[in-house]
């Protein structure tokens, strides 16, 4: 478990990153909280020459809130978004979230950024921010771009990221109304990873009447999807637990499954189903109850 | 000033050492001029080696040397099979340290390079190539006996490497045809991996002044390590080698084993004359650290519709991998067939074993060796029996135990005896504690609410404190040695007391437990004590610990030595105070004069006296200094009852924990904390088989669960909070009254979860399940008996149940 030899960088801007990933083209890779990149390094099944690490770049460190926008530095560990007051308050799903990520050692060294961009298609933050409409906020030798959630999760291991780039920060609109979400998942034993993780967002009016409603899938196959045909079939519906069942017999639609000896693909189209349904349950249930954190952990 | 430890809830004298990173692991030591070695280890199954080309990886600057198996072969040979049971004398094949022509695992290996710095050692492997021919492999052990299967080794015909029986097979099957009810179960008992903490390393040392070896060794028999790296492998006297175990950051079983390493860091270290270092990694770890557990079991039991077991049948397959490891035929025989009726009076039984051959890694003792596949043999059975009879299965196993007046008991399968034993009354406590009738209510009227609960047994015996070396030597079992413990004990002038044991802990808290032992016995303050062990220099030879063995036998011999010392100090004491030693009484640790309280010596006084030499009776040496070497007469078969209580999830198949109570009998306890805590463990450890662990091959032999994040070993969080309690039945095999605890709840709790998910499933017809009892498996087996339109009278709705309820209801089952 020894890793091949590797150039080591640590800049302390983002134009210096930026630089040092142009320059070295496909050798590099980002160093972020590492766990991912590491323990690949380390079965020698990734190799790279050239490790640029980014924790050392002040601004891309932090949750900020302006206005209806929360945005997260790519830097900011697990550990900083599960004890954020802010988010507690106002986007309760990413707190709750990052409670079920790996384990506190996890937590404290990893980040969110990394996890995005690394596309895992087990990691929890992409249906989080899939979930959340967030946006992406890319620098490269071109200067800045924004790729929205639903295109940033190109494939397996694959995100909207280029080579040269980097992936700076996050921003997520804060949803305004009555709304409830949480963030379901079923972990594998061994990794702790999402073998199905379920992030739903209910808005409601009156009598559990349903505004809008933003479900998004991880675990189960290729990438992180967006559950359509259930959002349809909710949308403008009174929300009762056999509506979301029936609706959520239609979460996998659209999913690339994947099966290893823990989970087949068909067990995994039944986890979806299931995990659809019991993230809608609690999400309606956190609208109902005011949401908070707590009120989704109780779940 | 009467102390008294024994009995008490002592936090172990080890810990904070190791809580403040002030231990000595194997990585810690580095020896001047140290150079690295990195194991280059076979990518195939079965091969043929044709060729090995180590002329890039030589050339890496850095590079001190690359060996291969050709290079070792005229100085080395093939390591030993020190427990050659079931007349496998014909076939061994035991692995040589690097494979020559020949690869039978992944992970066999093929070349080593010796470098700098742990950075080269292992770049330089990438660089080394090795032609291979691959050849055609079988990873599971019942097909590796069938015709036309992939052969490993020419002695071993159908790859079988032994043939062992116990039992009456005539009787038994007599009881089968007479039988009332007869229930056949396959039973797979998966492979596990072990995983210490710490994983394996190896230093050697070599001293071309003296012509001496010394060794660190992740080890838990240093002595036995030495003895066979010497007679057996190295062709090096034994008094030349050094062996030390420093701390060892636990082993299961693995590290009693001879390794290839422990040979190839003695010999480079004297090939170079530089000392030598190896660490292995985690995924090294897994593919070549011995392996447990992995049987295939066809098992049969029979009985009457009122209850009593009349017959039990066994036919097992035992994985032994691409050789046999130190210890391995001696696992699936005299440690699981000899005890294959636990704690039931079954009067016919018959099991035969397979030791086979397969392209995986070697498979030894782990954790319970032979006893926890034992027991979910019989433990499973019996429930199958109950169900199958309809009878409450805590009844079935009360109608069937052995009974206090029964011991010591032969089982009739070449067994010694079980000493001492109250198997209901450790059941009853259970049933008590668990709120037996309530729990079963409470069953019943959660499934009307759709809600899936079980409830699961398992009552055990096992043997443990092995073993009287007359019997485990001569009496059939094969094994290669005797098996007794050894210790010193010596009280120096300044009445401290030192006491050397040939057992090697490794996480088991030996120095807590018996320093309490020694403290009270020459009524000393217990920091007055120091353990040493795991240094063949100045220690005496000891068997090692495993097979919770330590205080039972070694524990004894200190205390036999403990008892010398008193004896001769007692002369001293009847020569100072003039008086006659049958005058004299020990109390609160002086001999005092019968009567005359001020007439007095402590032990300290006496040590003195005996160090400085010039008051001693006529003819006595100086000093207080014993040895034991003490073979004990029996071992120690320590039992209870575990219930587990579960609810499963039919929407997911996710079992959750509700209660897990265990009810142990240890015989007498000497640290409660310290048995609590190897309870705890033990328990987590037979849980994570139930429900998480496995050893995965594919079909050309890799291992598919080659990390930590593919094997799922128990996390604290995936476990319940455990009640634990004790019913006490001392045995007489020692002074202490002690049974041993070490691999008692891994031993038990497997059944029990088990028992308890198919309890949980019966409404809907479920009978057995394999483990690990993985969600997905449970789903399966529920969409399984939903969609057999037979079944429907007796599983809960249909396959489709209506959408949005999250509950399904029972229908009618389960009344």
């Amino acid at each position: 478990m020894i890793p091949g030899q590797f150039d080591y960088h640590a800049p302390t801007t983002v134009q210096e990153a930026v630089q040092l990933l142009q320059e070295h083209g496909d050798e590099a890779k980002v160093l972020a909280g590492g766990h991912s990149l590491v323990p690949l390094m380390r079965l020698r099944l990734a190799a790279p020459s050239v490790l640029v690490d980014i924790n050392r770049i002040p601004e891309l460190r932090g949750i900020n809130r302006t206005n209806g926008t929360v945005t997260i530095g790519a830097t900011t560990t697990h550990a900083t978004i599960e004890r954020s007051e802010v988010l507690k308050r106002v986007l309760p799903m990413l707190p709750a979230a990052a409670t079920v990520i790996g384990d506190p050692m996890v937590r404290n060294r990893g980040t969110f950024g990394g996890s995005l961009a690394h596309a895992d298609p087990a990691g929890d933050w992409p249906a989080v921010a899939l979930a959340l409409n967030a946006e992406m906020r890319i620098v490269g030798p071109d200067g800045e771009r924004t790729v929205p959630a639903g295109e940033f999760f190109v494939d397996l291991l694959t995100s909207a990221v280029e080579p040269g780039e980097l992936l700076t920060h996050v921003s997520i609109p804060v949803p305004g109304g009555n709304v409830g979400m949480s963030y379901q998942k079923f972990g594998h034993p061994a990794s702790g990873y999402a073998v199905t993780g379920v992030a739903a967002i209910v808005t409601l009016y009156e009598n559990n009447y349903c505004l809008d409603c933003s479900i998004a899938i991880t675990g189960a196959g290729t990438k992180a999807t967006r559950a359509t045909e259930t959002e349809n079939a909710l949308r403008n519906q009174t929300l009762d637990e056999a509506t979301m069942a029936q609706a959520a017999e239609q979460a996998g639609t659209g999913i690339d499954f994947l099966g290893d000896i823990y989970a087949s693909e068909e067990y995994r189209q039944q986890l979806v189903k299931v995990y659809t349904k019991r993230a809608l349950l609690a999400a309606l249930h956190a609208a109902n109850e005011g949401q908070s954190a707590e009120a989704q952990k109780t779940l | 000033m009467a102390t008294t430890y024994v009995g008490e809830r002592l936090k172990r004298l080890e810990d904070p050492e190791l809580i403040v990173g002030a231990g000595n692991y194997m990585d810690d030591i580095t020896l001047p001029g140290m150079a690295h070695v990195a194991i280059l280890h076979s990518p195939y199954a079965h091969a043929r080696i044709l060729s090995v080309d180590t002329s890039r990886a030589t050339a890496l600057p850095g590079v001190v040397a690359v060996f291969t198996g050709k290079d070792m072969e005229a100085d080395t040979n093939a390591l030993p099979c020190a427990w050659q049971a079931g007349s496998v004398t014909n076939n061994v094949n035991t692995p040589r340290p690097l494979a020559v022509d020949e690869v039978h695992f992944v992970g066999d290996p093929v070349a080593f390079v010796v470098a700098e710095d742990l950075y080269t050692a292992r770049d330089a492997l990438d660089l080394i190539e090795v032609e291979y021919e691959p050849l055609p492999t079988v990873v599971d052990a019942e097909q590796a006996t069938q015709e036309g299967a992939p052969q490993l080794h020419e002695n071993a015909p159908n790859n079988v490497c032994m043939h062992w029986t116990a039992g009456n097979q005539a009787g038994t099957d007599t009881a089968f045809d007479q039988a009332e009810v007869v229930v056949s179960q396959k039973l797979i008992n998966q492979r596990l991996i072990p995983t210490a903490m710490e994983t394996r390393g190896a230093i050697g040392s070599y001293n071309a002044g003296t012509d001496e070896y010394t060794l660190w060794l992740s080890s838990q028999a240093p002595h036995v390590h030495r003895l066979l790296l010497a007679a057996f492998v190295l062709n090096v006297p034994e008094h030349k080698i050094r062996v030390i175990a420093p701390d060892i950051g636990g082993g299961f079983g693995s590290k009693i084993f001879i390794y290839p390493d422990m040979a190839i860091v003695a010999w480079a270290s004297r090939k170079l004359n530089r000392p030598m270092k190896w660490i292995e990694d985690r995924q090294e770890n897994y593919l070549w650290t011995s392996h447990g557990r992995d049987h295939t079991t066809h098992a049969e039991i029979a009985g009457t519709r009122d209850g009593k077991i009349t017959g039990l049948r066994a036919k097992t397959y035992a994985n032994l991998g691409g050789y046999l490891s130190s210890i391995a035929p001696g696992i699936p025989t005299t440690l699981y067939g000899r005890m294959a009726t636990g704690v039931y009076k079954i009067p016919n039984t018959f099991v035969e074993v397979f030791g086979v051959y397969t392209n995986t890694a070697p498979v030894d003792a782990y954790r319970g060796a032979g006893r926890p596949e034992a027991t979910y043999l019989v433990e499973r059975m019996v429930d199958r029996f109950a169900r199958e009879i309809g009878m409450d299965p805590a009844e079935v196993r009360r109608k069937n135990f052995i009974q206090p007046e029964d011991f010591p008991y032969d089982n009739g399968l070449g067994m010694l005896p079980y000493d001492s034993g109250d198997y209901e009354k450790a059941l009853n406590r259970a049933l008590e504690l668990v709120g037996y009738q309530e729990l079963r209510q409470q069953q019943t009227e959660a499934l009307a609410q759709g809600r899936y609960i079980g409830v699961g047994f398992s009552s055990y015996v096992e043997v443990c404190g092995v073993a009287p070396s007359a019997w485990i030597g001569l009496n059939g079992q094969g094994w290669g040695a005797g098996l007794w413990e050894s210790a010193n004990v010596k009280v120096h002038l300044t009445g401290k007391v030192v006491v050397t044991t040939g057992t090697a802990p490794h996480g088991q808290g030996h120095v807590t437990t018996f320093s309490q032992i020694v403290a009270d016995e020459l009524g000393i303050p217990i920091e007055d004590v120091v353990v040493q062990y795991g240094d063949t220099q100045g220690q005496p030879f000891g068997l090692g610990t495993y097979g919770s063995r330590s205080l039972a036998v070694g524990g004894t011999a200190i205390h036999r030595s403990v008892t010398k010392i008193k004896d001769k100090a007692k002369k001293i004491a009847a020569h100072l105070l003039e008086a006659s030693e049958e005058d004299l009484v020990w109390q609160d640790g002086k001999f005092m004069v019968k009567g005359s309280p001020d007439a007095a010596k402590t032990i300290q006084e006496l040590a003195l006296a005996a160090h400085v030499g010039y008051s001693l009776p006529p003819g006595m040496e100086p000093f207080l200094d014993e040895t034991t070497y003490h073979d004990p007469p029996n071992c120690t078969f320590p039992f209870g009852t575990h219930i587990c209580v579960v609810e499963v999830d039919p929407e997911t198949g996710k079992v959750e924990f509700l209660r897990y109570l265990a009810v142990d009998d240890v015989g007498n306890v000497i640290n409660p904390l310290i048995v609590d805590g190897q309870l705890h463990g033990g328990i987590v450890q037979g849980m994570a088989q139930a429900m998480w662990e496995q050893g995965v091959y594919d079909e050309s032999g890799q291992l598919v669960t080659g990390t930590l994040m593919d094997y799922a070993i128990p996390k604290a969080s995936m476990v319940p909070n455990f009640e634990l309690d004790r019913t006490v039945t001392p045995t007489d095999v020692n002074p202490f009254g002690a049974k041993g605890a070490g691999e008692a709840g891994t031993i038990a709790s497997a059944p029990a979860v088990v028992n308890a998910v198919v309890d949980a499933l019966k409404p809907f017809g479920i009978t057995h399940l394999d483990m690990p009892l993985t969600p997905e498996r449970l789903w399966r087996a529920i969409q399984e008996k939903r969609n057999q339109p037979s079944d429907s009278a007796t599983a809960p709705t249909g396959g489709s149940h209506p959408p949005g309820d999250a509950s399904t209801p029972a229908s009618g089952a389960g009344a």
